[in-house]
């Protein structure tokens, strides 16, 4: 099934969408990969708060080449989610509600996804100058010195993801 | 002895670095047009037209086809009557690698340290593999390897009584265990013999063969053959959504062993397969 989403997430969009749909995004998505979520937990244990306010918002596993002048940014695909695992039960515990990646999750995320609501989408991988088109705003807001993997408030539109794993657990991956 | 300046080594390798981050190979494109054809799923069907219309953008719209633009593998085969001028070889390969990431606005995903991990910020070092061989030229084969799929590789010390079969459950094994994670179709290389490290070496090389070409052992070919049927009866298939293209090829280089051993390395490689390759 296709379907159209405004960004930011609401619980009722999240019952609304099932492994398997065909969904295009629209609106603010924040891009952290390794570093950032490093960063972000270590933060989260000095007792501070995150650099941008966590809740309902979805989070692109993302690190894009440098953009050219005159663009937005430059490819833009998703990186591999497992790696965040580590991290991911944490950042919904604090109601993060979207992810946007590629690959397979740990047990530990999916049960943190139904326990708190949360939903993981696939981009497609190495499709990143394709993907690239439909960003059309971003900015660093958080952790600059770390280039490419500093995170970013970025604005996209009609992006296009597959709902991977829904919030009851359902994984298209095991099919 | 010819002399060699390494600058135009430098030289080389950046133009090699941007090209190939921005244009696939001729092999690798027709590879990727003819899984589009042959595709039985639908989803799959779909996913490998994203795919070409995604080179397309790339090449129009000058962006790199694929956010990772690697860690620069090399490829140094110096003929032994060459005589390097100019400062250190392996400057002038780093040289290039950071003038190619930096001038043509590519990643920059290389860290220090494995474990301090602080961004070089201009891609190098490079990861480079040195062969003397016969005459006066010097071959340059550069593979930017994207980590996606790197980390899914793996290497094996078999038994010889595994055989064949053995080679083969090891191959279609690490594959399946990849699943989504390499972004598949994925390409695999395969090194069988030597020892530990040439093995993974062997693989990594096979990746640089051109996709559709076999190998020269008969009984190789046959497996490559093998390994390809059998990976795509998977049903990965591309993005990990379905498919009957799991893998656009399986190259398999091989080399002698000790009486004792049967070592696999298997370097599994996305569908941005880079490898590109001039001679001097």
């Amino acid at each position: 099934m296709e379907k159209k989403i405004s960004l930011p997430l609401t619980d009722e969009m999240i019952s609304s969408l099932h492994a398997g749909d065909m969904v295009y995004l629209t609106g603010t998505v924040y891009s952290a990969r390794d570093a950032a979520h490093k960063r972000m937990i270590e933060t989260l244990e000095e007792g501070k708060e995150l650099p941008f306010d966590i809740r309902f918002q979805t989070v692109y596993y993302l690190g894009p080449t440098p953009a050219r002048e005159g663009q937005v940014i430059g490819s833009a695909g998703p990186t591999t989610s497992s790696r965040m695992d580590k991290y991911t039960p944490k950042l919904l515990d604090l109601g993060m509600k979207g992810m946007i990646g590629k690959g397979k999750r740990s047990p530990e995320v999916i049960s943190s996804m139904i326990k708190n609501h949360g939903i993981y989408f696939a981009a497609v991988g190495g499709a990143g100058a394709l993907l690239s088109r439909q960003i059309k705003k971003s900015k660093v807001i958080a952790y600059e010195d770390l280039g490419t993997e500093a995170i970013r408030e970025m604005y996209v539109e009609d992006f296009p993801v597959i709902v991977v794993i829904d919030s009851e657990g359902n994984n298209l991956y095991q099919r | 002895m010819r002399e060699l300046d390494v600058r135009q080594i430098a030289d080389a390798v950046r133009d090699m670095c941007i090209k190939i981050n921005y244009e696939l190979s001729e092999d690798m494109q027709s590879a990727l047009k003819k899984a589009a054809e042959t595709e039985k799923g639908e989803l799959g069907r779909q996913i490998l037209g994203i795919l070409e219309q995604n080179l397309e953008i790339a090449a129009d719209d000058s962006i790199p086809i694929c956010q990772d633009t690697g860690m620069a593998v090399v490829f140094l085969e110096v003929g032994q009557d060459v005589h390097f001028t100019g400062g250190s070889i392996e400057d002038a390969v780093n040289d290039g690698v950071a003038r190619g990431y930096t001038e043509g606005y590519l990643r920059k995903s290389v860290v220090r340290d494995p474990l301090d991990r602080v961004n070089t910020k201009d891609n190098t070092p490079a990861v480079i593999h040195y062969s003397i061989v016969p005459g006066d030229q010097v071959r340059i084969t550069l593979a930017p390897k994207g980590f996606g799929s790197e980390n899914m590789s793996k290497v094996f010390m078999l038994k010889p009584a595994d055989g064949a079969e053995g080679v083969l459950e090891a191959v279609v094994g690490a594959v399946r265990e990849a699943g989504p994670n390499a972004c598949p179709p994925v390409v695999v290389g395969v090194g069988i013999g030597g020892t530990f490290e040439k093995c993974a070496l062997l693989a990594k090389k096979a990746l640089t063969r051109p996709v559709g070409s076999s190998s020269d052992k008969p009984h190789i070919a046959a497996l490559e053959k093998e390994a390809l049927a059998r990976i795509n009866e998977l049903d990965i298939g591309p993005a990990g959504l379905g498919g009957t293209t799991t893998a656009l090829a399986v190259n398999m280089e091989t080399y002698p062993t000790h009486i004792a051993g049967l070592p696999v390395g298997v370097n599994i490689c996305c569908h941005v397969n880079r490898h590109i390759q001039t001679t001097i």
